[in-house]
């Protein structure tokens, strides 16, 4: 059973579990996912990958506690096993040597882009990762992305640190300057993957987008997470889960991401009730 | 011990009808539809048997199941007896009474239907094995000698599983290997609980475990582990992963947000329990008019799952008539009885919706049948400026799959057609590469049941021979 063997939370609501899982380690690889469930009736939910090890036989999940699910996962300890884990899904990033990229995270997206920016440097590209939250507290692996970026800048929403505003407007900034940017990675909520989108569209540089899209197997059979991409159906699971973010359909995916916001939230004030009233 | 009938007596006997949920009740619940023989009806029903010599019946079953001495027993009220005769070939009995369509296999040759009704193999079977469930009644075999080779199955459908459980009687070690939490396949994700209770699929799959079979869940073949690499700790590989991928019809609207494939709301439903939800966390969502796109079983098990899960209105909308729709027959008139209406002619040709992803209605257009096509059934033309909008707020798509190509991409030279399913040899299942067999939909494209389980078998004596000769896929690859 895949057992939790660390956990941390890393910034309010957002934490790190490292779960044993040696097969998945073995074979997976940046940009690809996995997919778990807390116990017997729970929901199956896709977390990226947001670091492996090898050797040691484990992966590391960072989430938000936003749902049920997560909230469930955030109340489980080291010692605790989760009833399913499987994986690795979805592609591997494409990563070669383009020469200068940058990586954009937002949020949770830092832990998603950080395996990708590492690999990235260590195919010899030049990385500048641009991290971005929300407010400082929620800014997360700081330290971690600057060892594996060439570069790294940090912006913040109400300008509590780092620069003020958007990670947009920092890309910008880069994308003016440095006039040899060859590839973009940005993973975060869906607006802020599509705004990437939209700066990068005007410069002409290839952007791909991680779709956190919904799933249930998470391998090819439901067609749950179909998302249109130049004008093509394509499932996340299996054709995904990167995308160049200017050739997807982002009204549609973001209507199709909040399919079920009615139930999610039904579900997690029925969690947080009963766990209240079980631990209160 | 009921008395044997003579022969004219029995002649004049008719089919016993098996008792079922009723429609007003049953669309309330899920809740099984046919309530079973009593074993009354089963003794009066095996009674009509007329025993043939040599058995028509038998040629018509894959699962090679011993249908005349299994209805013998239950003539002589010795149901232990009857079950085991069925276990001796077919290790899924209980789900096969169920699904099986038998009208079309063993029913469709009994020599009754020249003068009434066939004997009802089925619901027999069904009665046993339910019996033999309920009793506990355990299969004693004989101490198996084991061979030493190992062999891997991919996907625990009834194709796989029936190839295991036969492989590990015949003395070989066996693992499977399933994508999903839990062990069953399609008879687990796809088949709705009123038409196959999941305990029992559980009580089945527990049993092929009690024989010593490991099954290995959350490993998906080609991602977890390659074929490549199975074949290295493998003597042989049976691939029975499923057709598995949903088709679409490509038109415009198809991913509005209430548009599902019958893939997706059948698994929500039936594996991941949504149909209570919020007691199990998978949400589910129905709408009040429901459209239902295809006719065939898939098809009528969203349309009543549909209707169970609170849809005012469920309808069925199909490009040919009810005389091409490719469901079983009795499935069709459960769909009828249960106030489910049937569009057929009629062929969806976009998905309206609003802004949001909401769906506001289907615009269809009305259909004639021309010629007969390539697969002998009249094709369905177009008939122009006939096109209207049906007032839906919810699509459910179940056009039929095609191949999921993630099991393939990790099988270095293992052969597939255009289509993407796997070629095989009929007999012996035997893929392209030596050790390596294959069944169930990922060879053939969406069947039943009970073909899967005919390849299981058929596979499972072809690996045996193949072992038994030297074979190792694990010396092929070395």
């Amino acid at each position: 059973m895949p057992k939790i063997i660390a956990k941390r939370e890393i910034a309010p609501n957002i934490i790190s579990l490292e779960v044993t899982a040696p097969l998945i380690a073995k074979r997976a690889k940046p940009g690809q996912f996995i997919i778990l469930m807390t116990d017997e009736r729970g929901e199956r939910i896709p977390l990226t990958i947001a670091d492996y090890d090898r050797e040691n036989g484990w992966i590391r999940i960072v989430f938000q506690v936003v749902g049920k699910t997560t909230a469930q996962l955030s109340q489980m300890n080291e010692g605790d096993e989760l009833f399913s884990f499987v994986g690795p899904l979805g592609n591997p990033s494409k990563i070669g040597d383009h020469g200068t990229v940058v990586t954009v995270g937002g949020g949770t997206g830092i832990a998603y882009v950080y395996p990708i920016t590492r690999e990235l440097r260590e195919a010899g590209n030049r990385v500048i990762a641009i991290i971005g939250a929300k407010t400082k507290d929620l800014i997360i692996m700081e330290e971690e992305m600057r060892k594996v970026s060439t570069e790294l800048l940090v912006t913040t929403d109400d300008g509590s640190y780092g620069r003020k505003g958007f990670v947009t407007e920092l890309l910008e900034e880069v994308l003016r300057e440095k006039k040899d940017v060859k590839k973009v990675w940005a993973i975060g909520p869906a607006p802020m993957m599509r705004a990437t989108s939209e700066v990068t569209r005007s410069y002409g540089i290839e952007t791909i987008v991680s779709l956190n899209a919904i799933m249930v197997d998470g391998t090819g059979m439901c067609g749950s997470c179909r998302v249109t991409v130049g004008g093509e159906t394509k499932f996340c699971c299996v054709d995904g889960p990167e995308f160049n973010g200017h050739l997807v359909d982002w009204p549609e995916f973001m209507n199709r991401i909040a399919r079920y916001s009615r139930q999610e939230k039904l579900s997690f004030e029925a969690h947080g009730k009963s766990y209240g009233e079980k631990n209160g | 011990m009921a008395d044997m009938i003579p022969v004219p007596e029995r002649m004049k006997m008719s089919q016993r009808p098996m008792l079922e949920q009723d429609p007003k009740k049953r669309i309330r619940n899920f809740d099984e539809v046919p309530l079973g023989y009593t074993a009354e009806d089963s003794i009066y029903e095996a009674q009509r048997c007329l025993q043939c010599d040599p058995p028509l019946c038998v040629g018509g079953c894959p699962a090679e199941v011993h249908i005349p001495q299994f209805i013998r027993k239950i003539v002589e009220e010795d149901f232990a007896s009857a079950y085991l005769e069925i276990l001796k070939t077919n290790n899924l009995p209980a789900m096969c009474g169920r699904v099986c369509p038998q009208e079309e296999q063993c029913q469709r040759v009994c020599v009754y239907n020249k003068m009434g009704k066939p004997i009802a193999v089925g619901r027999l079977e069904r009665f046993v094995s339910d019996w033999a469930r309920k009793q506990d009644t355990k299969e004693e075999l004989p101490e198996i000698k084991k061979k030493g080779k190992r062999v891997a199955v991919v996907g625990s459908g009834p194709a796989g599983l029936t190839c295991a459980a036969d492989l590990v009687k015949m003395g070989h070690d066996v693992m499977i290997f399933e994508a999903l939490h839990k062990p069953g396949g399609v008879l687990t994700y796809g088949i709705p609980e009123f038409r196959l209770p999941k305990r029992i699929v559980e009580s089945e799959v527990d049993k092929i475990k009690e024989l010593g079979v490991k099954v290995v869940t959350d490993f998906v073949v080609g991602l977890t582990k390659g074929v490549d690499e199975l074949a290295e700790e493998f003597d042989a590989i049976f691939l029975a992963n499923g057709a598995g991928a949903p088709q679409f019809m490509h038109i415009p609207g198809e991913n509005l947000n209430d548009v599902y494939s019958a893939n997706e709301f059948l698994t929500r439903s039936n594996l991941m329990k949504a149909y209570k939800f919020p007691e199990f966390d998978t949400p589910i969502k129905v709408g009040k008019k429901v459209a239902v796109i295809g006719a065939g079983n898939v098809a009528m098990d969203a349309a009543r799952t549909a209707l169970r899960l609170g849809a005012k209105e469920v309808r069925v909308v199909y490009r040919r008539t009810k005389e091409e729709a490719p469901a079983r027959a009795e499935e069709i008139a459960h769909t009828e009885e249960e106030g489910i209406v049937f569009d057929f002619l009629t062929l969806p040709v976009r998905v309206l919706g609003d802004e949001k992803g909401n769906v506001t209605g289907m615009e269809c257009i009305k259909m004639r049948l021309g010629e007969p096509d390539e697969s002998g059934r009249r094709k369905p033309l177009p008939i122009e400026g006939s096109n209207f909008v049906m007032q839906v707020d919810m699509v459910i798509n179940a056009i039929g799959a095609t191949a999921n190509p993630i099991v393939a991409r990790s099988a270095t030279s293992v052969q597939t057609n255009k289509r993407g399913y796997f070629t095989v040899d009929e007999k012996t299942r035997a893929t392209s590469r030596e050790g390596i067999f294959a069944g169930g939909d990922i060879t053939r494209g969406s069947a039943t049941v009970i073909s899967a389980i005919g390849d299981g078998k058929k596979a499972a004596r072809a690996i045996d021979g193949y072992l038994s000769s030297g074979g190792s896929l694990r010396k092929a690859s070395t």
